[in-house]
């Protein structure tokens, strides 16, 4: 059998229904009118290798069409106790995440496509994600620090840092880690941008434009892609979230803080981060994230937002969801350092008054933000790149250029030059040629039905 | 504010007695030598008690009752606890925010200058204090010269001082409004200085007495203020910045090795706190977290006991005669190098004249 080939367009994860729709193997009984082709029929229960995640099941041949039967109670309620097999029925490869396992489904004919998620999710793990993360803030603010503690990771072991007099003609730079890290059989392919150099000089002004550059060059890199023939492997650089760390020491938003987040808050979902929570006093922590909430809604700042709750979740996720957005900014502590004590290992930071554990909820936001990035909101952060900043880029090119198209077509029109299409400058977006040729032989015929009526009113005057 | 302190019981300054031999001086006038008075022991053979020493009681008596004045200036980026670390120092509400309490303060678009005065009394001794604050400092996106205003101001007050000083008709006691210390902040980064902190030290070092601090100090652990302390010495030392104590007005060698520990610890790694609670059941000044409370006064837990100590128990004295004899020399030197000599001003009590009370 046929390897599946792999998606038409971008990472795996990033596909929607439709395209693994589109891929799912041939082979096997298509029965007139139904959505998905059939698989192949194992009665000895054991699954072929070539559809990596499909189920198997038989289906008698001559029935009709069954609708739709999913349930959504099914899926939610996997780990359900094991069915008794039916003797038609092979040993579903999905185990317990079955949601055709319960024992009242063993009577009802499916035709199955419930099971597409946990293909999604099979094939994407399989495949692995990439997520990319950038950290924006003064230097001094733990971002280094902090990132080696979200990821449980080294990434800057061998940092070597300027000293002032070094720094001095030091402009923003951009710079980029890579790490491959696997969980359980998951593979996160994690990039880190960073931004050294920023708001650290004298005069800092403009000193995110380097930045905000590097976020459309990431866009514009896709949309070259996209737009391209081989779009089997594109890389995803984009910038699907950016972590701005404010100070502590301040009283909130600095000028170079509202600016930074107002140029980018349309470009890159930015998530505010306090950092250094532990020079805080409680109360001071409250004061200050108040402060800052409000300085961005008076400065009109669009800082990411978490999606609503759907009415029918629990109560638990509901609330769960509402500390997490009265906990912005997130106030966090990193550490390099593990600490032992009382027979556990931790990371901490220790002082000559205390011990502060990172990964304490009561001494920081430290374990809502990995949450939030990692655990619940990694795909939605994703999403939104994928959906609002970088359509909005998109439209924004295009609308360029269609200008750029326009404006060429008048000027050429003026000079009376008929092949428009030739003098423009050829966009990446496809033009449609075929009606611009229509357009001209309509117009060819147009002249030359206006030569004949000329003609006809010259003789006719001259007849008179 | 409270001008009257109740005068605490505390241990007398440790003041390095030079004349360690001399009796405690008795307070009453001298007692007239056996041999009576004249004509007696040349150089440093005294045969009797004579009571030159009594003069260091009478100074104290006159400084008692004129009492005398000093100024402080905070300079740092707005939230590093500059105004909460002065009213810690004189143990009391002597700073600007001190009024208002309200920390909803704008940042203002360019660097302000305001003075603040309180007369405070301890042991009976007064001391006018003035607290200058710079709002506006390093807080904006482009801080180009944002030291100028504050070099402006201390020239200012150079400029009042020779002014009165060159009259013709002097006032008994010039009204001495010079800055004699200026605390710098410095950002816990735990990296290095910043571009910032290294300009405005350059451009300032060599007219004021600038005392570096390292602000909000309970976000390093120790180690991490050791490694920033030190890498805060080494870039002072590259780019040739001489904070206060200057070695070069190091009188002789005890100065010296005193200055020289100074050194060392220096910048202080201070914790301020107008808050207090209680530790193993004494009333302690901190900062209560959930993980602990930072004791502004342990010297385990922050350098604050060693600043006021030596800002305030050893080097009062020196701060102001360092920013006299030396800064404000410097200045006057320049100034009649310049012009070729001022005139001499007549003032007509233009400025009511502020006793020293």
């Amino acid at each position: 059998m046929e390897e599946l080939s792999s998606l038409a367009i971008g990472d795996c994860e990033d596909a929607e229904l439709a395209y693994t729709m589109r891929d799912l193997p041939r082979a096997g009984h298509t029965f007139p009118g139904s959505e998905m082709p059939m698989m192949d029929r194992e009665p000895d229960g054991s699954t072929h290798t070539h559809t990596p995640g499909t189920a198997t099941f038989t289906r008698p041949l001559s029935r009709s069409l069954e609708p739709e039967l999913v349930r959504r109670g099914q899926l939610s309620s996997m780990g359900s106790l094991d069915s008794p097999m039916s003797p038609s029925r092979p040993k579903s490869p999905w185990g317990r995440f079955d949601p055709y396992d319960s024992a009242e489904d063993q009577d009802k004919e499916y035709v199955g496509f419930a099971t597409l998620p946990n293909q999604v999710h099979r094939k994407s793990v399989k495949k692995g994600f990439a997520f990319t993360l950038m950290v924006a803030g003064e230097s001094g603010l733990g971002k280094s620090t902090l990132v080696n503690s979200l990821f449980l990771t080294d990434l800057y072991k061998d940092r070597k840092m300027l000293n002032a007099e070094e720094r001095i003609s030091q402009t923003v730079e951009i710079t980029k880690h890579t790490v491959s890290i696997e969980e359980k059989g998951v593979k996160l392919r994690l990039t880190i941008v960073d931004t050294p150099g920023f708001g650290d000089a004298v005069n800092n002004t403009e000193c995110w434009r380097t930045v905000e550059d590097y976020i459309d060059q990431q866009f514009e890199q896709y949309f070259r892609d996209e737009s391209g023939l081989n779009r089997k492997n594109i890389q995803d650089n984009r910038v699907h979230c950016c972590l701005y760390f404010i100070s502590p020491f301040g009283h909130g938003l600095r000028p170079m803080d509202v600016e930074f987040m107002k140029t980018l808050h349309d470009k890159v979902n930015i998530v505010p981060v306090l950092a250094k929570a532990d020079s805080l006093t409680p109360e001071e922590v409250r004061k200050i994230k108040m402060k800052i909430c409000e300085e961005i809604e008076r400065f009109d700042i669009n800082i990411y937002q978490f999606p609503e709750c759907d009415s029918d979740e629990d109560e638990e996720i509901k609330l769960q969801h509402q500390e997490l957005k009265g906990s912005i900014p997130f106030a966090v502590i990193g550490s390099n350092v593990q600490v032992e004590s009382q027979g556990r290992r931790f990371r901490a930071r220790q002082y000559p008054w205390g011990v502060v554990e990172v990964e304490n909820p009561e001494h920081s936001d430290f374990l809502k933000l990995r949450n939030m990035l990692v655990r619940t909101h990694m795909q939605d952060l994703k999403d939104v790149t994928r959906e609002t900043h970088y359509e909005n880029y998109r439209a924004q090119c295009i609308q360029n250029m269609t200008h750029m198209v326009v404006r060429e077509r008048k000027r050429s029109l003026c000079n009376r030059g008929r092949d428009s299409a030739s003098d423009l400058p050829v966009p990446l977006v496809p033009v449609d040629s075929d009606t611009e040729r229509l357009i001209w032989e309509k117009d060819e015929e147009l002249r030359r039905m206006q030569e004949v009526l000329e003609r006809i009113q010259e003789q006719m005057r001259h007849g008179h | 504010m409270s001008e009257i302190v109740p005068p605490e019981v505390r241990p007398k300054p440790v003041v390095p007695a030079k004349p360690s031999h001399v009796a405690p001086p008795s307070g009453a006038p001298f007692l007239p030598s056996p041999q009576g008075t004249g004509g007696e022991g040349r150089g440093s053979a005294l045969l009797g008690y004579i009571g030159i020493d009594t003069i260091i009681e009478q100074m104290r008596k006159k400084t008692m009752k004129t009492g005398f004045d000093f100024n402080i200036m905070v300079v740092g980026q707005s939230g590093l606890g500059k105004s909460t670390l002065v009213n810690t120092l004189f143990k009391s509400q002597v700073s600007r925010r001190s009024a208002s309490w309200s920390r909803d303060d704008k940042i203002p678009k360019t660097v302000e200058i305001k003075s603040v005065s309180h007369v405070i009394e301890e042991g009976g001794v007064k001391m006018k204090l003035t607290v200058v604050d710079t709002p506006g400092f390093g807080d904006q996106i482009n801080n180009d010269n944002c030291w100028a205003p504050i070099s402006k101001y201390i020239n200012e007050q150079y400029e009042k001082f020779l002014k009165e000083e060159v009259n013709i008709a002097r006032k008994k006691r010039i009204p001495d409004t010079r800055v004699h210390c200026c605390l710098y902040f410095i950002s816990p980064t735990g990296h290095s200085l910043r571009q910032l902190d290294i300009e405005f030290m350059k451009n300032l070092s060599r007219v004021v007495n600038i005392i570096p601090v390292i602000a909000k100090s309970d976000t390093l652990t120790l180690e991490e203020k050791i490694e920033f302390k030190q890498k805060v010495r080494k870039e002072l030392e590259v780019c040739g910045i001489e904070c206060y104590p200057q070695k070069e007005f190091d009188e002789d060698t005890e100065d010296k090795s005193d200055n020289d520990k100074i050194r060392e610890t220096m910048p202080f790694a201070v914790v301020g706190s107008d808050k207090e609670y209680q530790v193993n059941g004494k009333r302690v000044l901190g900062r209560k977290t959930a993980w602990g409370v930072v004791e502004v006064e342990n010297p385990n837990h922050c350098e604050f006991s060693l600043l006021r100590d030596f800002m305030i128990r050893s080097h009062l004295q020196d701060l102001k005669e360092v920013t006299h004899n030396i800064q404000y020399e410097t200045y006057r030197a320049r100034r009649l190098n310049d012009n070729g000599g001022l005139h001499p001003i007549n003032s007509s009590g233009h400025d009511t004249q502020e006793s020293n009370l």
